[in-house]
């Protein structure tokens, strides 16, 4: 299995000025991201809010441009090619968002929401683009009358296929799932799952899974990297994660997601506030809230320790 | 409501002003110069013996003529301008918005008598010169549109499947910024009036004997005292037509604005 | 028949007027509670929930409409009472969190000044007098109060806002506590320690909870007892464990089956189609377009909430 998407030492950096002539501050969204992410797969990226996770989807996909680092995708480095040359690029790499009420252009027909993709990247007729665009709908559960509809008509459950409909019409290798199922009700979300799932083995797709929710990764991911404060806290694969989790972050995470059905569980939460990302704690950035600080977690920030193949954690106490 | 009978009205007006207008407005009729309003002159004439009731709804036309022109270069100049600052930003932003900052530091009258004055006299140069006051309040609007438009997730996603910024300019945010900035020119229409009648009212405008509003007040000016009529009624209607327009623009922004309806 | 000591509502059936026509959001709900007992709430968007806890605080307000039924509370019809003696009830002997405690709170005034204002109402003592009380009730909920009292909510992370509004709603020493979707806006870890610190909270202050959540999990943990709402209606209540080890009603097996569980690989389900227009509901259970087991009774007949075993109802024909 190659490698689809091979990150290093990728930044993103914001600029908070609040005035003209102040200072400017910097939100470090991503912060030294090294990864890979392997054809076929299902990479989940998993944090809580302020932890860089959907800003390095973006990034990758460059709607977001990187501050440093580079993004290699299939072999070809694309950090710095020009929008001409992205085009191609652009194709084979496609997003769905996570409000499905947002992403989709409110006053325009869902054929022309679909067939936007079609007539930039393909010189088809008209009538083609009618057939690809009434193939891919009935792929994701749609029907071919709903195309003359717009996107309010629609359930979220619905809009969401539609997006997955404008992202797949393309044909892509590699797609970028911000948080696709976080806006939907349980009943809907595990019906979009369920196709996501089934989408992936028909056109041998790729995912990189953006989510908050442990759970669903562990239902969908093959791989899973943990995200604090725009830092990656470990990697590995599924199993690595969810049987053998050795960062504190991970394990509080993991702790925190109420069970079902099994009564009440005794669990160490992790204390205090998730803290600001313009003004990230020294060293570790985790030991603010980190149940086995020491003095070393302020001053030094761990090196990512590769644990066993393939499994990468950042903390001084994880070996 | 009444805004809109009375935008319809006028607009009925200056479509059917041939029909409904009993005399010629602009060929003098001297022997009968300077009558008082009466059964055959509905608004008595002026000092050429003019009606000034047929001179009022050919004026209508002039009117709808002028609002049609400046509303459509202007809605034109300011949504351009205005788009293309807010989807760009940055310098092009800046840039753009401090031409905009210009016009906008002096008072409208005063500016478009500058400009009238400079492109010299005549409607077509007075409805440049309007034109060229009013587009900054359409920019100004296209561009606040076109801000919060390109952040929407929307537009991302168009950006992902590989929309050039041109297209998505044209085709996804142009079409959002359309709404307001038309509810935005409907409610300038009212001013638009206001300052052509004030540029014909200063000789600037329409010229003699084009029967545009503000001009005939301007006729009657010399006589204001003795035969006040001349003046009086274009003056009721420029101030009817602005007070249709500005109830109308009220109206729809409520439609269009749910909280503040009741 | 009273079924609950503290709480019994019976047929409430709320309305909605709207341009699109009348939304039926209540149809006919029964549900019912006990002093210090935990009720879960749990259902998926517009089936109800947050209405029934609007409506037990009668904050249903135009073009909302409570057009029958009852709410028993601690003796008295809540539907009954007249505004000034429902604001005796508001606030004193029932209050409210909310999904949104950023929102929920002022805006221009500190913190301080409204959980003083709060206490002040209740307690029909002066502000000044309820300011002693102030730090008490900032410390409870773990929030450093010299600090915290002179913000404004907008100062707030969402889980200090919502430790704030557990402050406010818990210093008045509720009977009943209606929490709305409290932890739905926050993290995980965040969540994890709001819920924990209301279980604390509450267990000391034996104060009976009604908890809306659309997350089966919370609601299985944190209650004693899970009602499950669909498109109007109470359609199913349980013991909390019994209700996801042995769901009865079609919906809630569905529901069950919808949810991904860390460490239970399973495939997902899911239910088909959409939940219903509520501006023209399907005539009978409104589930049944939707389910698996329909048949022609649940077209015809509203099932009602049945008792099948102890403390188990359920409002589905097939156990009839």
């Amino acid at each position: 299995m190659g490698i689809l998407i091979d990150v290093k030492n990728l930044k993103k950096y914001f600029e908070i000025r609040r005035s003209l002539l102040s200072k400017p501050t910097y939100v470090r969204a991503v912060e030294d991201v090294t990864f890979q992410i392997p054809e076929g797969s299902i990479y989940a990226i998993v944090g809580e809010s302020g932890s860089g996770k959907s800003t390095l989807g973006r990034t990758i996909l460059r709607l977001i441009e990187p501050t440093s680092g580079t993004i290699i995708y299939n072999g070809q480095e694309i950090t710095r090619l020009d929008n001409k040359r992205m085009i191609e690029y652009r194709r084979q790499m496609q997003i769905v968002q996570q409000d499905p009420y947002n992403s989709l252009h409110p006053r325009k027909l869902v054929k022309e929401i679909i067939g936007e993709g079609l007539k930039i990247h393909f010189k088809m007729r008209p009538d083609e683009i009618y057939l690809r665009i009434k193939e891919i709908l009935e792929m994701v559960g749609l029907r071919e009358e709903h195309m003359f509809r717009y996107p309010h008509e629609f359930s979220g459950g619905q809009r969401q296929r539609i997006a997955i409909a404008r992202a797949l019409v393309l044909r892509p290798k590699f797609l970028v799932l911000d948080e696709p199922t976080s806006a939907l009700d349980v009943s809907v979300q595990a019906r979009v799952l369920a196709l996501l799932k089934e989408l992936r083995e028909r056109f041998s797709l790729t995912y990189m899974f953006i989510t908050h929710n442990l759970a669903v990764v562990d239902y969908m991911a093959t791989q899973v990297a943990v995200m604090y404060l725009g830092k990656i806290m470990e990697l590995g694969s599924k199993d690595d994660i969810f049987q053998r989790a050795a960062h504190p972050y991970t394990l509080a995470l993991l702790d925190c997601v109420p069970s079902v059905g099994t009564g009440r569980k005794i669990r160490s939460v992790p204390r205090g506030e998730i803290p600001n990302p313009a003004k990230p704690p020294s060293g570790c950035v985790f030991h603010t809230r980190c149940p086995k600080a020491q003095k070393i977690c302020q001053e030094k920030e761990p090196e990512f320790y590769e644990l066993s193949p393939g499994h990468f954690c950042k903390c001084h106490f994880c070996k | 409501m009444i805004g809109t009978f009375i935008v319809i009205g006028f607009i009925l007006i200056a479509i059917f002003a041939p029909i409904l207008a009993p005399y010629d407005p602009i060929k003098p009729n001297l022997p009968q110069r300077l009558k008082p309003p009466s059964s055959q002159h509905l608004f008595g004439t002026d000092q050429f013996g003019r009606d000034i009731f047929s001179r009022v709804i050919h004026g209508a036309r002039i009117e709808v003529w002028i609002i049609f022109l400046v509303t459509v270069i202007s809605g034109t100049i300011g949504t351009a301008i205005g788009i293309t600052a807010g989807y760009f930003g940055g310098a092009v932003d800046e840039i753009l918005m401090r031409i905009t900052d210009i016009f906008l530091a002096f008072p409208r009258l005063i500016l478009a008598m500058a400009l009238s004055a400079m492109l010299g006299r005549g409607l077509t140069n007075a409805i440049l010169a309007i034109s060229l006051v009013e587009w900054t309040v359409v920019a100004r609007l296209a561009r606040a549109e076109a801000m919060k438009i390109k952040s929407q997730p929307y537009i991302e996603a168009v950006k992902a499947v590989g929309a050039s910024n041109l297209r998505i300019l044209l085709f996804h945010v142009l079409p959002m910024c359309l709404s307001p900035v038309l509810v935005q020119l409907t409610l300038r229409m009212g001013t638009i009036i206001l300052t052509a009648a004030g540029l014909g009212f200063l000789g600037l405008g329409a010229q003699p004997p084009t029967p545009e509003w503000g001009a005939i007040v301007s006729d009657g000016r010399s006589y204001l005292v003795q035969q006040w009529w001349i003046s009086t009624f274009p003056g009721l209607f420029i101030a009817v037509v602005v007070l249709g327009f500005n109830l109308l623009g009220d109206g729809i922004r409520d439609i269009l604005d749910p909280r503040l309806r009741r | 028949m009273t079924r609950g000591s503290l709480v019994d509502i019976s047929k409430l059936r709320v309305i909605f007027h709207t341009y699109r026509g009348t939304i039926k959001a209540l149809n006919g709900v029964e549900l019912w509670l006990n002093e210090e007992e935990r009720l879960g709430v749990v259902g998926e968007t517009g089936c109800g929930k947050s209405v029934t806890a609007l409506s037990i605080m009668r904050l249903i307000e135009q073009p909302g409409e409570i057009i029958d039924g009852k709410i028993w509370f601690n003796g008295k019809d809540l539907l009954q009472l007249s505004e000034d003696e429902m604001d005796k009830v508001r606030g004193r002997q029932i209050s409210m969190i909310f999904q949104e405690p950023i929102a929920a709170l002022n805006p221009v005034f500190k913190v301080g000044f409204q959980i003083a204002e709060t206490i002040a109402h209740s307690q029909n003592i002066s502000i000044n007098d309820a300011y002693t009380q102030v730090r008490e009730a900032l410390e409870m909920v773990g929030l450093d109060w010299q600090r915290t009292i002179d913000l404004y909510a907008h100062e707030l992370s969402g889980g200090m806002a919502q430790r704030v509004m557990i402050a406010m709603a818990l210093a008045v020493r509720p009977k009943l506590l209606i929490a709305d979707e409290p932890t739905s806006a926050l993290d995980v870890t965040i969540q994890a320690q709001i819920l924990e610190l209301l279980d604390k909270l509450v267990s000391v202050g034996k104060n009976a909870v009604i908890l809306i959540t659309h997350d089966l999990g919370i609601a299985s943990e944190f209650c004693d007892r899970v009602a499950v709402m669909y498109a109007g209606n109470v359609i199913e209540v349980a013991p909390s464990q019994e209700i996801f080890n042995e769901p009865l009603h079609p919906y809630t097996k569905g529901l069950i089956d919808s949810i991904p569980v860390v460490g239970r690989a399973k495939e997902l389900t899911g239910i088909a189609g959409v939940v219903p227009d509520l501006v023209d509901p399907p005539s009978g259970c409104r589930f049944h377009p939707r389910c698996k087991h329909a048949f022609e009774r649940c077209n015809l007949e509203l099932p009602e909430l049945v008792q099948i075993k102890a403390n188990h109802y359920v409002a589905c024909h097939l156990y009839h």
